[in-house]
């Protein structure tokens, strides 16, 4: 993998210019997500219209791969349901934290573009802390998730 | 801010012949993604040098026994191979004798003896603990928690943004009621060496005993424990060339004496009927159960491996690497090392770029062959302090070299090409 195309072609103009980052006013669903070991902070806010996506917004700072792949994540919420955003969530973890060849291009659209960072094992809960605060917002009690201690990301400690 | 001299080719400058010593270390033959391996995480682990390596694989192939139980010729050979190491430490540590040598796991486990043994038999409600802010969590943690058990009071000194720690706050918090001073000899963040002999002086004025974390001046630089005024010291031997799996804890046989053995069972008893055990003396009593027999062997060829250069050669040496790379990081816009450079300062950078975050930064240095650290580097009170989230940190070692930093310097300037 080409670590420098990957940044400049994709992570760093999400990195560099989030998309989808101003604060709702009374979000129907909200959690935030942390990687305490690298400093990843998330907060994932959704509103809904019919059941489907109508607004979402991202607020947080990180490392370029956690916040760029947060960013990507908003782009591909919009107009969707409860039931295809789980979808979404599979695949895109299937990708990512299992390093699958079998998750469904279709279904995650662009976001395929960051397959490369299965690789980057240490950097695996970058990528994730976005997804895990949308996991968590729409399935969780509202408590925050930590993903220290999530045990199906790579082994890792804050030291 | 330091004399601007850029060495180029061979290394050269030092009494240490680099370029030969490089050559026992055959972690430095390696590649990484198509570069020579340009190893700057010693703080964390250095690499071994064959001596070391070998020494372990004689002892699992030619007396692969247990220590202090047998009578038969490999369990002898073996013990005194162990009992041999402590008689190096003692040595190489100039201390008053090898019996005040207690070998542990790491660090975090000698710190562990102390606050579990002394601690808990001398601290008490009312008590004050004192550190301070630039504390590994290995001598942060169990002080706090120890504190927390026994209703006493934990006292954290600051640092000052220059990394240096705030004397005023220092005195300001020790008092009548401290009991104990746990403070590190060198920080493994800002590098900053503490005046450990002062502050032992100042806590002994009050009657509290001083612990001095050496984890990071132990493998760089002389130390003296009879000069250095501490009552108990911790160290991690995997951070001075020697196998994982030990670390060292040394402590005044008259406090060793006089404490409870932390872990009990095995190896560690005199005498032990169904009412009643006596236990063996220090450092055996801490020492319970079967020990990592060749990692201790193995720290006795590290040893002899660092005497054979001489520490305070290897000191000079790291001090003049320290001095090239701090001045090339200040050359570089946009680059904040965390603490101001002093003379003499060990070499340890710790950096924030303006532009990338430090995991992306030691992302883009491996991919260029350049293993350094990124995060918190178990020093979370320290960046919380100085106001930042994380740090990549790069630390030098004997087996490093001027051609090494530029190759680090060149990685940060693509970083920055693609970041900035």
């Amino acid at each position: 993998m080409d670590l420098k195309a990957l940044y400049r072609e994709v992570i760093l103009d999400h990195y560099k210019a989030p998309r989808n980052t101003t604060p709702l006013v009374q979000p129907d669903r909200q959690a935030d997500c942390r990687n305490p070991s690298c400093g990843d902070k998330i907060k994932l806010q959704l509103k809904f219209d019919n059941d489907r996506v109508s607004e979402v917004a991202m607020l947080g700072n990180g490392c370029a791969i956690s916040q760029a792949s947060a960013s990507m994540m908003t782009e591909a919420l919009k107009g969707k349901t409860f039931a295809e955003i789980d979808r979404v969530v599979e695949e895109f973890r299937a990708m990512i934290v299992n390093g699958s060849t079998e998750f469904d291009r279709q279904v995650l659209g662009d976001l395929v573009i960051l397959e490369g960072v299965a690789k980057l094992h240490a950097r695996v809960k970058c990528a994730m802390c976005g997804w895990s605060a949308l996991d968590a917002a729409l399935h969780g009690d509202g408590s925050d998730v930590n993903l220290d201690e999530d045990r199906e990301m790579p082994a890792s400690s804050r030291g | 801010m330091m004399n601007s001299e850029s060495p180029a080719g061979a290394e050269v400058g030092t009494a240490l012949d680099v370029n030969r010593l490089r050559k026992d270390f055959p972690a430095l033959r390696r590649m990484v993604n198509g570069h020579p391996l340009v190893y700057f995480d010693n703080t964390a682990a250095t690499l071994k040098p064959q001596s070391v390596i070998d020494s372990i694989s004689r002892v699992y192939s030619d007396y692969p026994a247990n220590v202090h139980r047998g009578i038969h010729m490999l369990s002898e050979e073996a013990t005194n191979a162990y009992e041999e190491a402590r008689v190096k430490v003692a040595r190489f540590l100039n201390a008053r004798e090898p019996d005040e040598i207690v070998y542990t796991l790491n660090t975090t486990d000698s710190i562990n003896h102390i606050a579990g043994s002394w601690g808990e038999a001398n601290i008490g409600p009312g008590d004050e603990v004192l550190v301070t802010d630039m504390e590994h969590h290995a001598n942060f943690v169990p002080w706090q928690q120890l504190c927390m058990r026994k209703g006493a009071k934990f006292q954290v000194a600051h640092v000052l943004s220059s990394g240096q720690l705030d004397r005023e706050d220092f005195d300001s918090k020790l008092n009548e009621r401290t009991k104990l001073v746990a403070c590190a000899h060198v920080s493994n963040v800002s590098a900053v060496v503490n005046p450990i002999r002062e502050l032992a002086e100042q806590a002994h004025r009050v009657g509290a005993i001083f612990v001095a974390d050496c984890a990071q001046s132990v493998p760089h630089m002389p130390v003296d424990l009879q000069a250095l005024g501490a009552d108990f010291i911790a160290c991690s031997a995997y951070k001075f060339l020697a196998p994982f799996g030990v670390g060292i804890l040394w402590g005044r046989r008259e406090l060793l004496d006089s404490m409870p053995p932390y872990r009990t069972g095995g190896n560690m008893i005199a005498e032990v009927s169904r009412e009643h055990t006596r236990f063996n003396v220090a450092p055996h009593k801490f020492e319970a159960g079967t020990p990592s027999i060749a990692d201790v062997i193995g720290m006795g060829a590290a040893i002899d491996y660092l005497e054979q250069w001489g520490m305070q050669a290897i000191y000079e040496h790291e001090v003049e690497l320290s001095r090239y790379m701090h001045e090339r990081l200040a050359d570089m816009p946009g680059v904040r090392v965390i603490g101001d450079w002093f003379p003499g300062k060990p070499a340890i950078a710790s950096f924030h770029l303006d532009y990338a975050h430090p995991h992306d930064v030691a992302q883009f240095l491996n991919e260029e062959g350049v293993a350094v650290r990124s995060g918190l580097h178990c020093a979370e009170p320290l960046h919380c302090a100085l106001g930042l989230s994380s740090s990549t940190r790069a630390s030098l070692y004997l087996y490093n070299t001027h051609d090494e930093i530029d190759r680090m310097i060149a990685a940060i300037k693509t970083v920055e090409e693609i970041f900035a």
